[in-house]
């Protein structure tokens, strides 16, 4: 039972950990990775939930909802470092006409009001 | 029957989907097809639900705790008719806004895809595959927005997507609590077993937290103006009329049906208190905007801040005839706030498209130039603002005597001002539209793309407002009572 508190306890403390980090820093990498931590945070708790006491076998319930939560994870991993790439690859074409602002474009959760920008086709 | 009439609404777009993905030549007819299909099977189990009431099955004939649940019910039965015929009027759309473009093949697969995860939400009764189908729609509408590949829209994007991912963690830590107390996720068992007790109160607000950020509710709506005003117009569309329906639907659901016990009267004050805030300021800088999709937008951030003045008045009515008019007349808000949004956004791509930009204050004879679009604008505009007989102005009709039947004469000021700001952005829109002459020679200039944004707009003035009776019988409540 201990076992399963001390996963479980880790596991709300890695989503703390990658709430945290996720608020907290710029690049748009470690936001990924913050995100990550943080789901695999949630599945740590899933994961000690299955734990039924020594000699019994786990539920295997929490077991599959892990794994497609890790698929789920990587696709969106996968999709924000797209969008991210096409981000970088514009900013290098536009950087020789004009300096680009590019920090402010991965300031991902920054609470700050954007100034609306619309570009138009 | 039943569980073909179940699982065609979400069988249908994901089969589509792969369709258009292989075939992108043919993407559009294929899309078309496969978008008259689910709406059609969506209104058929609409249908049934009015019928038969409540339809409940589960999948591949395991039993209920490991078995995966679909279900309708009234609730989400008047969403998924919502989501068949905007879906279906976006899609009409999306064929002349795309033709001739190379962005066609990318945005049907996606499209079909998000209406696949909408649907299934509205459909699926565990709270696992609530959050498959929550990821499905954020990453399908995060590429979406991202179509028109313009800077400022890929960048609004990744920050909704991250935003998106955020908000879903949060729901998922929640639904990790609950299995850890309850042992299943099956919504049904779940709200027989559910007792009020500190992990339960956790995991409602984790929950709730992750999906007021989907749903932008105020002061969580930071990501929503970029990312709507800078996607094209029909995706627009569909992520202001659709997508931020699914994640207030499932609050709802939570709220009355999971949850139903641990609710507290103050935690919905924090809810109501919330959407005032998003339905001042939502207003406001609609009416401060400069550009007709941006104002569209945060007009949208402001409609879902009357969605959660609902909560403290369905708190705080006891149970009874007075309760269901309540609860009818927030589906009945949501759902004219889908067709009215929608055809408000269609309208104003088109706009866009004529005129080559949307500033407000440059559209001076657009209602000489397009007078079909026009008076969409000035339809949807009415529903927005709530104006009768838009389904709307039912809707703040009833919420304005639930506020005074349970003492809670506050929000009162919060809807009068709101509705005062909705007139005072929706007319600043109509004034420039009819700055020129001379007089149009023909009403419709583009049937293909301005019928949808027409009939859309019309639907939430005309049809649902009129005849909003229907929705009361399928969520199987007596008539309006006045």
């Amino acid at each position: 039972m201990t076992a399963a508190f001390l996963y479980g306890g880790a596991g709300i403390l890695l989503f703390a950990l990658g709430l945290w980090s996720l608020l907290v820093h710029e690049p748009l990498l470690r936001k990924l990775i913050a995100l990550n931590i943080m789901g695999a945070g949630v599945f740590h708790v899933f994961i000690a939930v299955a734990h039924r006491g020594d000699g019994t076998p786990p539920d295997p319930v929490p077991h599959a909802l892990v794994l497609t939560g890790i698929v789920v994870a990587v696709s969106a991993t996968a999709l924000a470092l797209a969008l991210h790439n096409r981000l970088e690859q514009e900013a290098s074409d536009s950087a020789k006409s004009t300096p680009a602002p590019a920090a402010g474009l991965v300031s991902g959760l920054s609470i700050r009001p954007q100034s609306d920008p619309i570009r138009h086709e | 029957m039943t569980t073909d009439s179940l699982i065609l609404p979400i069988a249908l777009p994901l089969l589509g989907a792969l369709l258009t993905t292989a075939l992108p030549r043919i993407a559009p007819v294929l899309g078309v097809i496969a978008a008259i299909l689910t709406a059609l099977s969506g209104l058929w189990l609409t249908g049934q639900v009015w019928g038969d009431a409540a339809q409940h099955v589960v999948l591949g004939g395991w039993a209920l705790p490991l078995g995966i649940g679909v279900a309708a019910d009234g609730l989400s039965a008047s969403l998924l008719a919502m989501s068949s015929l905007v879906g279906l009027g976006i899609s009409v759309y999306a064929v002349g806004y795309f033709s001739g473009s190379d962005r066609s093949p990318h945005f049907w697969p996606l499209w079909l895809l998000l209406w696949t995860a909408l649907n299934g939400i509205f459909l699926a009764a565990d709270l696992f595959n609530l959050y498959v189908m929550l990821e499905l729609l954020g990453l399908s509408a995060a590429a979406l927005g991202a179509l028109t590949n313009s800077r400022e829209a890929v960048a609004a994007n990744l920050r909704y997507l991250l935003v998106g991912l955020l908000g879903s963690m949060s729901y998922l830590l929640g639904v990790a609590l609950i299995y850890t107390a309850y042992g299943t996720l099956d919504i049904g068992l779940l709200s027989e077993r559910i007792q009020p007790s500190a992990l339960a109160a956790t995991s409602v607000v984790l929950m709730t937290a992750g999906l007021a950020l989907k749903a932008a509710l105020f002061p969580l709506h930071f990501w929503l103006p970029p990312a709507h005003a800078n996607a094209p117009a029909p995706v627009s569309a569909a992520l202001s009329a659709l997508v931020v329906k699914a994640a207030f639907y499932l609050i709802l659901r939570l709220w009355t049906d999971l949850f139903a016990n641990i609710t507290t009267t103050g935690a919905a004050f924090i809810l109501g208190a919330l959407g005032a805030g998003a339905i001042l300021w939502g207003s406001w800088r609609a009416l401060r905007a400069e550009r007709l999709k941006l104002l569209a937008a945060y007009s949208t951030v402001a409609q879902i801040g009357y969605l959660f003045l609902f909560f403290p008045l369905l708190q705080a009515m006891p149970p009874g005839p007075a309760r269901d008019d309540l609860f009818a007349a927030c589906v009945l808000m949501a759902v004219t706030h889908g067709f009215a949004k929608a055809g408000f956004f269609l309208a104003a791509g088109l706009v866009q498209k004529n005129a080559g930009h949307d500033r407000i204050d440059e559209l001076g004879g657009a209602a000489q130039s397009m007078p079909a679009t026009t008076f969409s604008i000035a339809l949807a505009g009415s529903a927005l603002i709530g104006l009768p007989p838009s389904g709307s102005f039912i809707a703040k009709w009833v919420m304005m005597r639930g506020a005074f039947e349970t003492g809670q004469w506050w929000w009162l000021i919060v809807i009068a001002t709101g509705t005062l700001l909705a007139a005072a952005y929706i007319f600043r829109v109509l004034s420039r539209a009819f700055g020129q002459e001379p007089t149009p020679r023909c009403f419709v200039t583009d049937a293909r793309a301005e019928i949808p944004a027409l009939l859309l707009a019309l639907s939430s003035v005309a049809l649902l407002g009129l005849a909003a009776g229907p929705i009361w019988s399928l969520l199987g409540f007596e008539g309006v009572q006045t």
